[in-house]
């Protein structure tokens, strides 16, 4: 392969064999020159991404490693260094080791948040793809009228997150939300959306689902059209019933988009700061808090907690990773690498 | 007997019997008008009179008036805001695509040395929570000197558009078939000719994705905004609309009026790349 593009540089000829190629005399280590080898091969690569690289790592690496360095310490709003005009106050915060983490490891509160985030995740995240999934499907049909569908599924896309937050705050309102204005058409009485845990946590779920859904089916609809009409056809001349078609074309057809945007979704979903944030506040009490903006809270109001927000944060992280890597080794054992 | 069984067949791929195009549309048409509702509710509150938001009444059309619009337009910091949002924004997207869709095409395609490690950065910077980015983050900023400046702002923006939007031209280039660049290389193009010429304009779709998700990223963000950007006049639109409904004093009015002349904006975008949202065009590239 590598061979046919002649006086084209090395590096892309062949993509699948530059692994080894490019490795095998790195592993000799000694050879002199190997970088100037893997400069020449690999530089086209390395240009591409390193503007990527270096942006990220600035300004997430630095900030990461700070966030780790204030969780094991005893900072809070009174004793980091702060400039007050010419006043230089020195930060008295001390290293703490792990206690942070113990303490919040050892509280209900932590236990109970973490169960509510992940029922939010779970019913969130299913919704998003059922629904998405079932709306790709009907669109990736002949209808008559389909652009026009689409347009308006994908609309609450196109709104920005925190308007749609506020506008659903204004829909749920208990005295002049019109939702509750509908329920008392219906001859129900009205109900007291963001007053009661149970139903707040009901509506949070809501908004995020109408959210998210628009994704989902753009995602999977483009995934449906990268898989070729033609199996279908002749599933269809075999006499394939359309569960059988589903099952064996489409479902395969999609995992690769699927593993992608479900692990997305899921992260995303965990993190959703601005719905929970805008509409609920977390109330009533703690009880539709998530992890996020219950870490979010800690580092802005009150007293600001630096050091009891970044331990948080840090949690968060390491659950999102352990997340990340399982369901990765879980794609891998079918035999999905990426 | 394929030709006796591929009769019924026929017809089930053309249409449909009229019962099942009802469940369909049925569907699509329920689906549509949730999506759309609140969408629309939020228009007829904006033209609603000054306070005609505080009736949940149904009765919409009574007096209708642009009294709500006139005063953002006219009585607030509105414009400025909106000047500020569309800089951040247009230049977040600018810059976000093209960056995305260079390292998109590099994992993609190139096996280097830190191949995996670049893809796990990009997969794992998404898991990070504002919570633990934003002080030391702030703390950065303030050292370079970008505090209230619009570039830092994209800076950051950036951090959380890129990648993801790279993660996206990287499946969608994984579906270009490699063939395609290996003719290009044969005709004597050199890798980023190749990519430049050859893969970027298949990949069409995918960059008005991008294109879109980075825009909405910049467009929509609050948390960062609010925390860099604390001069008056550096607000952006997420910022300052706060405080038509804050704690102590809120009027829906003046939100809503603003939150469609926010989502204007927006919508125009997703209307100009909505066309290549979702399109075979790959598959199409694939066969000829």
């Amino acid at each position: 392969m590598a061979a046919s593009t002649g006086p084209v540089p090395e590096t892309a000829g062949g993509p699948d064999r530059a692994e080894g190629a490019g490795r095998a005399p790195a592993r000799r280590g000694a050879e002199p020159g190997r970088i100037r080898l893997a400069l020449t091969r690999h530089w086209y690569a390395w240009a591409m991404t390193t503007p990527v690289i270096v942006v990220v790592g600035v300004l997430v690496g630095w900030p990461l490693a700070r966030g780790v360095y204030l969780s094991l310490t005893d900072a809070t709003e009174a004793n980091v260094g702060r400039t007050i005009g010419v006043n230089v106050i020195p930060a008295t915060y001390k290293f703490v080791g792990l206690d942070n983490y113990l303490s919040i490891l050892s509280s209900g509160l932590f236990w109970e948040r973490l169960g509510w985030t992940v029922v939010w995740t779970a019913v969130c995240v299913g919704l998003h793809y059922g629904i998405g999934l079932a709306l790709a499907m009907m669109l990736h049909r002949k209808v008559r009228g389909r652009s026009v569908y689409r347009v308006l599924l994908i609309l609450p896309w196109a709104i920005p997150g925190f308007v749609s937050a506020f506008i659903w705050r204004y829909l749920f309102n208990s005295d002049f939300g019109v939702i509750n204005a509908m329920l008392k058409a219906a001859g129900l009485g009205a109900v007291g959306w963001l007053d009661d845990p149970f139903t707040a946590k009901i509506a949070v779920i809501a908004v995020n689902v109408w959210l998210g859904v628009p994704f989902m089916m753009v995602a999977l609809l483009g995934g449906l059209q990268s898989i070729p009409a033609e199996l279908y056809e002749a599933a269809e001349v075999d006499g394939a019933t359309p569960w059988q078609r589903f099952r064996h074309i489409t479902v395969p057809g999609l995992r690769s988009v699927s593993s992608t945007v479900v692990l997305l979704g899921t992260i995303w979903t965990f993190n959703m700061f601005p719905i929970i944030y805008l509409i609920t506040k977390g109330g009533p009490g703690h009880s539709s808090e998530i992890l996020v903006t219950y870490a979010f809270r800690e580092a802005f109001t009150g007293v600001r907690d630096y050091s009891g927000s970044a331990t948080w944060g840090v949690l968060i992280l390491a659950l999102l990773v352990v997340l990340a890597t399982v369901y990765r080794r879980a794609l891998r054992r079918q035999g999905e690498v990426w | 007997m394929s030709t006796v069984t591929a009769t019924p067949k026929a017809r089930s791929r053309g249409g449909r019997g009229p019962l099942a195009s009802i469940l369909l549309h049925g569907a699509l048409i329920t689906a549509s008008l949730i999506s759309l509702f609140p969408v629309v509710w939020l228009v007829l509150t904006s033209l609603k009179p000054r306070d005609g938001w505080l009736s949940s009444e149904l009765e919409i059309f009574n007096r209708p008036s642009l009294d709500n619009y006139a005063r953002v337009l006219g009585e607030t910091e509105f414009p400025t805001w909106l000047l500020n949002s569309v800089l951040a924004a247009a230049l977040t997207t600018v810059l976000g695509v093209f960056v995305a869709s260079t390292t998109g095409y590099a994992i993609s395609r190139f096996r280097f040395p830190g191949h995996r490690g670049v893809m796990w950065l990009l997969l794992v910077t998404q898991m990070f929570p504002v919570a633990i980015l934003i002080v030391p983050l702030y703390n950065l900023m303030a050292g370079l000197g970008l505090l209230n400046q619009i570039p830092g702002l994209v800076i950051a923006y950036l951090t959380v558009a890129v990648p993801f939007c790279a993660w996206m031209m990287k499946s969608y280039f994984d579906t270009i078939p490699r063939e395609i660049d290996q003719a290009g290389m044969v005709d004597g193009l050199t890798p980023f000719g190749t990519f430049w010429r050859v893969v970027l304009p298949l990949a069409r779709p995918s960059l008005a994705v991008t294109a879109f998700y980075s825009f909405m990223t910049a467009w929509g963000e609050v948390a960062y905004a609010t925390v860099f950007m604390s001069q008056e006049e550096k607000r952006t639109l997420g910022v300052g609309l706060q405080q038509f409904v804050g704690q102590h004093w809120s009027d829906w009015g003046l939100l809503t009026a603003s939150a469609v002349l926010i989502a204007i904006p927006a919508a125009a975008v997703f209307l100009l790349v909505q066309r290549h949202l979702v399109t075979g065009l790959t598959a199409g590239a694939t066969k000829s």
